[in-house]
């Protein structure tokens, strides 16, 4: 087999396109950025006929300039995405067959917009997200990393070969490099070429997003339930219990994160069991959350809560004790016959520390947020009524919080992509072996000065996340203000 | 006011001593002592070895006992060994037994000894602090200036061509972790690969010379990350500052919009940037660690990241103490700073 290179056939056509249309798009730009500080804005000029009149011709017209060059380089990029999936395998290179490779992604991506926006008047604030061209492309970078992970790790497609897989000849090998003569499997390339110990660094960077999607957004929710939990009643009953409280956040936070997690997430540590104690306390915050939210609105109705109750906290129970109690740790009181599930260890105390990293910030905002809205008349009209305290936090301020929280929420999704990402770097937690992309940036970066490929598409993807999350929150909170 | 300062320090003490307690009891757990016995003697001990040699050397005592000879509250063990030999702690750096002070703690100045480098605590902490205080010195001098600018100019005009270019600039940078935008920088700028080969992916030569070559690429990395928060914070407070009454009175009065900016709105819109300039602080602190181990340069944050690999207790507890002091100063002057920028805030 040849080599494969980067655009293949296309490129021919698509390469002096998309660079031509790149440079005019920058320039245009650069031009517009230096003009802004000179040239007349555009402005609107109503005229005696009653008609209206464009006055600053200049910025309007690189402006239109920018808008088509922009609109061409978005248009060469599909195409390259359709020449890849429709051309034969290879014609259309790299690009084209991971083009190829991702298509059940893109085909998810296409009905999640068309529906999505066929119906946003009816979705609220999720529907208004698809007004604003940010809040678009952030979405956009997000679901494509969800997919991509639901795909990977669910029905196992998209990867080509294994990622813990070594072919030998292939090691540090450019991207695009063929397999060897006489070798298996259905991809006669390494798209991404081969890292420093001859695996598919194509394979692994799609592995380890699974790694990124199943544990981010699930620590930053166990986190905001923690948060939650502990930030309502000290910013509404402040006094001693808000002091107490608040010292123990700001002491966690004047923990430099690094140290913090160099003394937790060691072997040594999780071999005297506290993670798995830190796990015991730190996961009972979502039973408390939904115990007290359920009976603080329907303990009046026993007849309604107590079904409910029962269900939730059984559920929610059963978890917490598979979840807690693990084979080869302190804590292993559960026979396994109703031991759901068990955590590999390793997983367990990244997670645990992301949590405990991240919940003291996630109280610090709800305590603000409930100590700013505890003075509201509907506050105090629920109060007059004689609502219980839990009730009055959980089912008035709380959704009157809602929009800064979730914002939050995307942003700190990122940021906990981000701590993820720093643990792997400094080769804490999860195994060395391990396909996620903290780790890879990690083993790629070792040999950076010499070979630059195999760090790159792991920093790529990540970053490609965490921003998507932050265009996220940035639409989601200009839509919401729209309010 | 005197009285808020010298309330807030005494939280500041008691954070200390938490924190300290903390990171002392974490590295003082079992197996911690034993990877420590083990990496100092021969890695191949029996466990009774090990535990001899951890009586000898007084980790074996009780947790508030070691812990109240690091603070210098309690004296300083003096043990006879199971091998004959008469260890004191106070007597490690070369005295003989007798002479040795009967109190070694950090109230007497006494930080300790690393077991890593084989060196007092105080003076590698001292030595590499200055090392990092150096990269910081640059960082600031990048960081903040450009924040600013780039913060001032995107809310002077909020929803212009300019102000969108900006921000998306800010989101981009502080979506990009130091190791993500350091790997990113080095392969573009530091290898031969994409032909770009301007500076130097390794700052070792930095501790002695710093140079424009050497120096750059870490300086950027740490600086882009804090940029980004810095400057949409600036905007946020630029633009409140830009619909406030007193400009609107200056735009009809005629003024121009450059005096405006720069006589009128400026002075207002930069006291909230300075409290997150401050608050960055701590940040900045894991900057420099990753950025540290990725361009090798021996400073502050590689030596938490040694001393933390080889659990090498004393100088740990040293490198928390100074970043735990460096977190808690930079918010109280923070809040002093605030009250002296804005006089409509007094501290009771």
């Amino acid at each position: 087999m040849e080599p494969l290179s980067w655009t293949g056939a296309t490129g021919a056509f698509l390469n002096p396109f998309i660079l031509i249309s790149a440079t005019c798009l920058v320039f245009a730009y650069i031009i517009q950025f230096v003009m802004s500080f000179f040239a007349a804005p555009m402005t609107l000029q109503s005229n005696a006929d009653g008609s209206l009149m464009k006055r600053g011709g200049i910025s309007s017209g690189i402006e239109n300039v920018a808008n088509v060059a922009f609109l061409a380089v978005i248009a060469a990029a599909v195409l390259y995405l359709v020449a890849g999936v429709l051309a034969p395998y290879g014609q259309a290179g790299i690009i084209g067959v991971m083009a190829k490779r991702l298509l059940p992604v893109w085909i998810a991506l296409i009905v999640t917009f068309s529906l999505s926006i066929y119906f946003k008047r009816k979705l609220g604030l999720y529907g208004k997200l698809f007004d604003s061209t940010v809040g678009m492309i952030g979405f956009g970078l997000v679901m494509f990393w969800v997919f991509t992970a639901l795909f990977a790790g669910g029905f196992d497609m998209l990867v080509t070969h294994d990622p813990l897989g070594q072919v030998s000849g292939l090691k540090n090998k450019a991207p695009g490099v063929p397999m060897p003569d006489g070798s298996t499997g259905d991809w006669p390339h390494y798209l991404l070429g081969g890292d420093n110990l001859a695996r598919d660094i194509f394979s692994r960077v799609i592995k380890g997003s699974v790694i990124v999607i199943a544990i981010a957004p699930l620590a930053t929710l166990f986190a905001f339930m923690v948060g939650i939990t502990l930030g309502l009643p000290a910013g509404y009953f402040g006094g001693k219990l808000d002091t107490v409280l608040s010292f123990l956040a700001n002491l966690i936070l004047a923990f430099p994160v690094i140290l913090l997690f160099y003394l937790l997430v060691t072997p040594e540590i999780v071999a005297t069991g506290i993670p798995s104690f830190m796990a015991a306390f730190l996961f009972v915050f979502p039973m408390v959350f939904f115990g007290v939210l359920l009976n603080s609105r329907y303990y009046t109705q026993p007849s309604k809560r107590n079904p409910m109750l029962i269900v939730v906290l059984g559920v929610l129970g059963w978890l917490y004790l598979s979840l807690i109690s693990q084979d080869g740790t302190v804590l292993n009181f559960l026979p396994d016959a109703i031991d759901g599930f068990d955590i590999n260890p390793g997983i367990l105390v990244v997670f645990v520390s992301v949590v405990f990293v991240n919940s003291p910030t996630v109280f610090r905002i709800v305590r603000g947020l409930a100590l700013d809205l505890h003075t509201r008349d509907y506050v105090a009209a629920a109060q007059t009524r004689g609502e219980g305290s839990w009730y009055i936090m959980l089912w008035e301020i709380l959704p009157n919080a809602r929009g800064p929280l979730i914002v939050d929420f995307c942003l700190r999704i990122g940021y906990t992509t981000i701590l993820l990402g720093t643990l792997g770097f400094f080769g804490l937690g999860l195994p060395p072996e391990s396909p996620d992309w903290g780790s890879t940036i990690n083993e790629g970066r070792k040999l950076l000065l010499i070979v630059a490929h195999p760090a790159l598409p792991p920093a790529i993807a990540l970053l490609s996340l965490v921003l998507g999350l932050n265009l996220l929150a940035d639409g989601l909170r200009e839509e919401s203000l729209k309010d | 006011m005197g009285l808020f300062i010298l309330k807030r320090l005494g939280v500041m003490i008691l954070t200390a001593l938490c924190l300290t307690f903390v990171v002392f009891w974490l590295t003082n757990l079992d197996p911690n002592l034993e990877k420590l016995a083990k990496t100092q003697g021969n890695s191949r001990m029996s466990d009774e070895a090990v535990v001899t040699y951890l009586e000898n050397r007084g980790y074996s005592q009780a947790l508030p006992i070691k812990y109240g000879e690091w603070i210098g509250l309690l004296p300083g063990y003096v043990i006879t060994g199971s091998d004959g030999e008469v260890r004191a702690r106070c007597a490690t750096r070369g005295s003989s037994v007798e002479d040795a002070p009967k109190f070694c703690g950090v109230l007497q100045g006494e930080w300790g000894f690393s077991t890593r480098f084989k060196e007092d605590v105080s003076q590698i902490i001292s030595i590499r602090l200055g090392h990092t205080a150096k990269l910081m010195g640059f960082v600031m001098l990048v960081m903040v200036p450009g924040a600013l600018i780039i913060g001032v100019l995107a809310g002077m005009n909020e929803g212009s061509r300019t102000d969108r270019t900006l921000s998306t600039f800010s989101i981009i940078t502080t979506a990009t972790p130091e190791y993500v935008s350091g790997v990113v920088l080095i392969a573009l700028f530091g290898t031969a690969t994409f032909g770009m080969q301007w500076f130097k992916g390794n700052a070792n030569s930095a501790l002695d010379d710093a140079t424009f070559q050497n120096f750059f690429l870490p300086v950027i990395t740490i600086a882009l990350y804090g940029m980004g928060y810095i400057a949409r914070m600036t905007r946020a407070s630029m633009t409140e500052v830009m619909t406030a009454q007193y400009i609107r009175t200056a735009r009809l009065k005629g003024v121009a919009f450059r005096t405006i900016v720069m006589k009128h709105a400026l002075r207002n819109a930069l006291i909230a940037p300075f409290t997150v300039i401050m608050l960055q602080f701590p940040w900045l602190l894991n900057g420099v660690v990753i950025v540290e181990s990725l361009f090798s340069y021996k400073g502050f944050g590689w030596t938490l990241v040694e001393a933390a690999s080889t659990n090498d207790i004393e100088l740990l507890l040293g490198v928390s103490v100074v970043s735990v002091v460096v977190v808690l100063v930079t918010q109280l002057i923070s809040d002093i700073g605030y009250v002296f920028l804005n006089p409509r805030i007094r501290i009771a």
